[in-house]
């Protein structure tokens, strides 16, 4: 970290008095063992939990690894509380409401940034006062106007929603506004149309913004929980965010951790492999805020 | 937010009549062609935030005066809602019960991620560990992170009970005790979400300019003294805002209370959205949920006016 910037609080000449050193070599000493506890501890924990037989897991809490390694578990989840159906749900909102964010804050953040359509900063404008506005006030009435709809019990109740996001069209039309506008004009000369401009040229060239907004837009539809339950009212329809504390009140507990486990690993994997992309997505979410 | 580019086109003087000039003109490019297509790649956007953000916050605003039960046509009845909602004495303990949560959770959560972040970016070993670590509790689904809390939060069973018990102290309630119910759902929402803030820090923290620490020491300004006058008031325009987003963010909690004590002991943590979600989901009374909701926007939106209006002195860097 102090790399990327050449210097910090503490100076190299701090760096050099022995005292300094020890304090600082004892910091990282606290804080890499408080982290691993802290962040990696509870998720080891439910690993665990997966693995152990009820009855340790209520005997011996603190126990750190099961006495007898039950991968049987995972599998009684898997049909007997059928984890897998629930989890294909989640995959398939997941996947519907990732691909309306992208699409909606694409093509109309194209719009307002290239094409720039009459009324299109109004239109922007109104985007953005959507921010500001706390989903409190819309929960209930959402709710009657997804029911109007007849979208209630279908994905679409989740995947359309999903799309309203202001930020994902900020942070698109301001990676959009950065490019070089002789870029448009040349392939306006050579005849391109607005699609093809918005097809060939624009998207290849927004690959990074685009991988920022599809890990942040799988990362929350992953961790949905509220509106989900609020408009699949159908057991058999939830994603595993929402059957897990029902499951939980009646299922097996090993298999319930199980299904927890079963919950965490894809968007865990998902940040281990792109953590640049969503550390990146983060400070730009910090820094333009 | 900055522009990037300032736009020759957007400065050049718009025709004063409304006739045949196309949007194409604005923009500086070729006028070859009618550009009806900017009006078809800006209505799916349009469409959707229409019918899912903006007619739903109008509609909200009408609800709040109406009743309905989805069976019968709506019937207006003026601040009917409100009132019940004023009479209602549930309301004033979730108020209190809210308030709470927010303030526990900004004692707790605003500095840690402060302290995170500069010791972290001081630090030069394991910079790249040291954020996945404390970015992974984000990575977890809320649910899950609340059901893991649950277990650990047993008063029997619990690993933290165990755990204290070996150094002599508890069985502690947690959850099921008025005064430590809230404090626990505080501890576990602060997990939850600290790794983020502390990932905006240490992004905002790589923009400090180094010569300015130079300078400091240069001045025999000890470490504290830089942290205090050169890193802090550096970052406090990112501290500011994001303040404001922690007390709006945790306004809004609801998944905590919902999942681990559905309100409970003796109401002792029904937020004001776990009560919403009753009037509107258990109730059936959407026409006081929408008003409860009303209330909280006006709520927010009033302190972040008087919050933006009293820092924004400050705020400039």
């Amino acid at each position: 970290m102090s790399d990327d910037r050449g210097r910090g609080i503490v100076s190299d000449l701090d760096r050099r008095r022995p005292a300094m050193r020890w304090s600082l070599r004892l910091t990282q000493g606290v804080l890499l063992l408080a982290t691993l506890v802290v962040g990696l501890g509870p998720i080891l924990w439910t690993a665990k939990g997966a693995l152990s037989s009820t009855q340790e897991l209520l005997r011996e809490p603190l126990r750190l690894w099961p006495s007898d390694v039950r991968w049987e578990n995972l599998a009684a989840a898997w049909t007997e509380l059928r984890v897998g159906h629930y989890l294909l749900n989640t995959v398939v909102l997941v996947g519907g409401s990732w691909f309306v964010q992208l699409f909606v804050a694409a093509t109309g953040a194209f719009a307002l940034s290239v094409l720039r359509p009459r009324f299109g900063r109004l239109i922007y404008g109104a985007v953005l006062v959507t921010l500001f506005v706390p989903s409190t006030v819309s929960l209930v009435a959402l709710y009657l106007t997804v029911l109007d709809l007849s979208l209630v019990d279908t994905p679409w109740a989740v995947w359309l929603p999903a799309g309203a996001h202001a930020f994902n069209v900020l942070i698109m039309k301001q990676f959009f506004d950065a490019l070089p506008r002789e870029l448009y004009q040349a392939a306006q000369v050579d005849g391109a149309g607005p699609f093809r401009l918005f097809w060939q040229i624009v998207l290849p060239m927004s690959r990074p913004i685009l991988a920022v907004v599809s890990l942040l837009a799988v990362m929350d539809a992953w961790k949905d929980f509220l509106w989900p339950m609020v408009a699949i009212s159908d057991a058999e329809a939830h994603p595993l965010a929402v059957a897990l504390p029902r499951l939980a009140e009646t299922a097996e507990q090993n298999q319930v951790i199980a299904g927890m486990l079963v919950a965490i690993v894809p968007p865990v994997l998902l940040f281990l492999v792109f953590q640049r992309h969503i550390i990146r997505g983060i400070g730009f979410t910090g820094l333009k805020g | 937010m900055t522009t990037l580019h300032r736009r020759p086109a957007r400065d050049r003087p718009r025709e004063a009549s409304a006739g045949p000039v196309r949007d194409g003109r604005r923009l500086g490019l070729p006028r070859r062609r009618p550009r009806p297509a900017g009006w078809l790649f800006v209505l799916p956007m349009v469409a959707v935030f229409g019918c899912f953000a903006w007619w739903p916050i109008v509609r909200g605003a009408v609800l709040s005066f109406q009743r309905t039960n989805l069976v019968e046509a709506p019937v207006w009845v003026g601040a009917d809602n409100f009132a019940a909602l004023l009479a209602d004495p549930l309301l004033w303990i979730t108020v209190r019960n809210t308030l709470w949560f927010v303030g526990l959770a900004l004692i707790l959560g605003f500095p840690l991620p402060i302290l995170l972040a500069v010791v972290m970016s001081e630090l030069r070993r394991f910079g790249g560990l040291f954020r996945v670590l404390v970015y992974l509790p984000v990575a977890v689904p809320p649910v899950v992170a609340v059901l893991m809390w649950k277990w650990f939060y047993d008063p029997d069973h619990g690993l933290f009970n165990q755990a204290l018990a070996t150094i002599g102290l508890g069985p502690f309630l947690w959850l099921q005790d008025t005064t430590t119910a809230m404090p626990s759902l505080v501890l576990e929402a602060t997990w939850a979400a600290a790794g983020s803030t502390v990932l905006i820090y240490l992004a905002a923290l790589t923009s400090v300019p180094g010569e300015l620490y130079e300078a400091a020491e240069m001045d025999g300004a000890s470490i504290w003294r830089r942290l205090w006058h050169v890193t802090l008031p550096h970052l406090r325009g990112v501290l500011l805002i994001m303040l404001l987003l922690q007390i709006i963010g945790t306004f809004r909690v609801f998944t905590e209370p919902f999942v681990l004590t559905d309100g409970g002991p003796e109401d002792s943590t029904v937020t004001i959205l776990l009560l919403i979600y009753r009037y509107a989901f258990i109730y059936g009374d959407y026409g006081t949920a929408a008003a409860l909701g009303v209330l909280l926007a006006i709520a927010l939106g009033v302190v972040s006016a008087v919050y933006l209006r009293l820092t924004r002195k400050w705020s400039r860097a």
